[in-house]
């Protein structure tokens, strides 16, 4: 039973990201894993050992995919390019939804190839929400965003993060990923409740959840997600199942990468908080 | 802390006017053009933000003109963040893919290269894949980064784009040494494969890229979202390669990247077929009846072409 309307998939359990050191172990072995993340521009390519691996897991597992490069924020359109190799993708591995961030990271065709924050205002919402249309339109493919950690505000912002991307998926009608380790690192970075965060964004609109860990440094944290997953988090991820019910979650874990079964181990502890939940979400 | 009260903005919004106006792309333009001027500008030797902007203004006074400084941080501090990380993060990628020119130029030298070339050349694809698309025209047009082994370090350059192509560049459906048989060689043109690259190379840099590859350093790095810290590469002495002519197909087999040297006659005929020639021209071009018997050169090239059709470097598409 779907907990929302953008969250056809609650049965989906919790999955890892699929990571170039875990290959061979998951292939001979076949661990048995909910589902598994990819990055999609990892296997935008156009032949080669990516493609092979990537159809021998999809074999085997559900596979969704998660974008690094959209940049729904950015000023500039959609890349043509980006779009049908997207496309293409999304033929092969059947996504049943698809993520990326709730930022920007390209302007006149040059591409930082990072996450960098949106100035949260009215006019960046509207610029965001359309690109986020214009790319379901083209892929036919749910769209879920995800908060990004950030370590800089804008004076032009008129609203709070938890707002603008409220207001972003209203108007485009989408999803959240919502990554309860980026809203805690935000939290610290810029001096908010996390529970604000939670409470005041539209948990229905809630596709999937990210889990991570992070990196504490003397002035700001970093999203480094090379660490397991600290307790704060833990019981933030608690508090978003309860609000937007049981909901597909993936643990990230992308530097200093442990063996697969202890980014699996670490991952399945998510279980505990799952398991405690009601089958009906509470109310917002 | 204070909790605020759930709000729906876009209760108030109205659905009918939620495309964005010309001026409100424009403005969310402007401010992309100046953070991303400041994200992708040069760190100093110090891995520092530098502290004066390209117009000679204090960098803190315009970047303090749209980021906000915290308890913690000045505007200047919170931008030098995303500065750091954005060098980290294409340093890294271009290190994955160029370590046998690395390698050659020695650590310092090799890290001002890559600086320099991305600095001037900066990732124009979503995808970091791309990064050393432009390298070689760069060292032609800039020799001074490469000084004084400039043609050895060209050839390696060349060498490891190759590589980053036949990783995973489109492979076309084959075309067989059967499919050779019904061919009219006076008009067909043959197609190579697009992950098939041809080089002729003034040192044997092939030998010494394998000596510096281990297993299971084939594959490239992978994009993800985390922030990501350039680790320090090791950079062991080697002999430098030896100055020899060699022609080289850099292609795949099997998942795997290989380098294969090939004849300069297996070369000549190959580049006229990638360059559009017939299979008659390719031929006619590059046999010399002086060196061998047209018996000979008829034994010589239907080997060849057995070789390459079994290595599937012809493409079925188009014919």
């Amino acid at each position: 039973m779907p907990a929302n309307k953008f969250n056809g998939f609650t049965d989906y359990g919790i999955g890892i990201g699929l990571r170039v050191p875990h290959y061979d172990h998951i292939l001979t072995r076949k661990p048995v894993v909910d589902w598994f993340e990819i990055i999609s521009e990892n296997f935008m390519v156009d032949g080669g050992r990516p493609l092979r691996i990537l159809d021998q897991i999809l074999e085997q597992y559900r596979v969704v995919q998660h974008g690094v490069s959209m940049y729904f924020g950015s000023a500039e359109p959609l890349n043509r390019e980006h779009m049908k190799k997207l496309k293409r993708l999304v033929k092969r591995t059947n996504t049943p939804w698809l993520s990326d961030h709730l930022c920007w990271g390209s302007v006149d065709g040059r591409y930082t190839h990072d996450l960098l924050p949106m100035p949260y205002t009215f006019g960046a919402a509207k610029v965001t929400a359309q690109k986020i249309r214009e790319a379901r339109d083209i892929l036919e493919v749910p769209i879920a965003v995800e908060n990004v950690s950030s370590y800089a505000e804008f004076h032009a912002s008129e609203m709070t993060e938890w707002e603008f991307l409220s207001e972003v998926v209203e108007l485009a009608d989408c999803g959240i990923l919502l990554d309860v380790n980026n809203i805690y690192v935000s939290s610290r970075n810029h001096t908010f409740d996390p529970f604000d965060y939670l409470n005041n964004i539209p948990p229905e609109r809630v596709a999937q959840i990210h889990i991570a860990g992070h990196s504490k440094f003397e002035k700001y944290i970093l999203d480094t997600h090379d660490h397991p997953v600290i307790d704060p988090v833990w019981k933030l991820y608690a508090h978003a199942n309860k609000l937007a019910g049981s909901t597909a979650t993936l643990l990230e874990w992308d530097d200093r990468l442990p063996s697969f079964d202890e980014v699996h181990h670490e991952a399945l502890k998510a279980n505990k908080f799952l398991a405690q939940l009601e089958q009906k979400p509470v109310a917002a | 802390m204070k909790r605020s009260k759930p709000t729906n903005f876009s209760r108030n919004s109205n659905k009918n006017r939620s495309l964005p106006s010309a001026s409100e792309r424009a403005t969310l333009t402007d401010l992309q053009r100046l953070m991303a001027g400041a994200v992708m500008r040069r760190l100093t030797p110090a891995e520092e933000m530098q502290k004066s902007w390209t117009d000679g203004r204090p960098t803190q006074q315009v970047v303090g003109e749209f980021i906000k400084p915290n308890d913690r941080l000045t505007s200047f501090e919170r931008l030098e963040i995303y500065n750091r990380q954005y060098w980290n993060r294409i340093l890294e990628c271009f290190y994955g893919d160029y370590p046998g020119l690395q390698t050659l130029l020695g650590e310092t030298k090799f890290r001002k290269l890559a600086i320099a070339y991305l600095d001037q050349c900066p990732s124009q694809c979503f995808t970091m894949r791309n990064l050393g698309r432009s390298l070689e025209e760069f060292l032609r047009a800039e020799p001074r980064h490469t000084k004084p082994i400039e043609q050895l370090a060209l050839d390696m350059a060349r060498l490891e784009w190759a590589h980053v192509e036949a990783f995973d560049a489109e492979a076309c459906p084959v075309l067989t040494a059967d499919d050779l048989l019904g061919l009219k060689s006076a008009t067909v043109q043959l197609t190579l494969q697009p992950y098939l690259s041809l080089l002729e190379l003034g040192f044997a840099v092939d030998q010494y890229l394998l000596s510096l590859k281990k297993e299971g350093d084939t594959l490239r790095s992978e994009a993800s979202n985390a922030v990501t810290e350039r680790r320090q590469q090791t950079v062991k002495k080697k002999n430098k390669p030896k100055r020899a002519k060699i022609f080289l197909a850099v292609h795949r087999m099997d998942d795997c990247v290989w380098y294969k040297r090939i004849e300069a006659d297996e070369f000549k005929i190959l580049s006229a077929l990638r360059d559009g020639a017939t299979l008659e021209n390719a031929c006619a071009a590059t046999i010399d009846p002086e060196a061998r018997s047209v018996e000979e050169w008829s034994a010589l090239i239907r080997q060849w072409f057995q070789n390459w059709t079994s290595l599937g470097w012809f493409c079925r598409t188009g014919l």
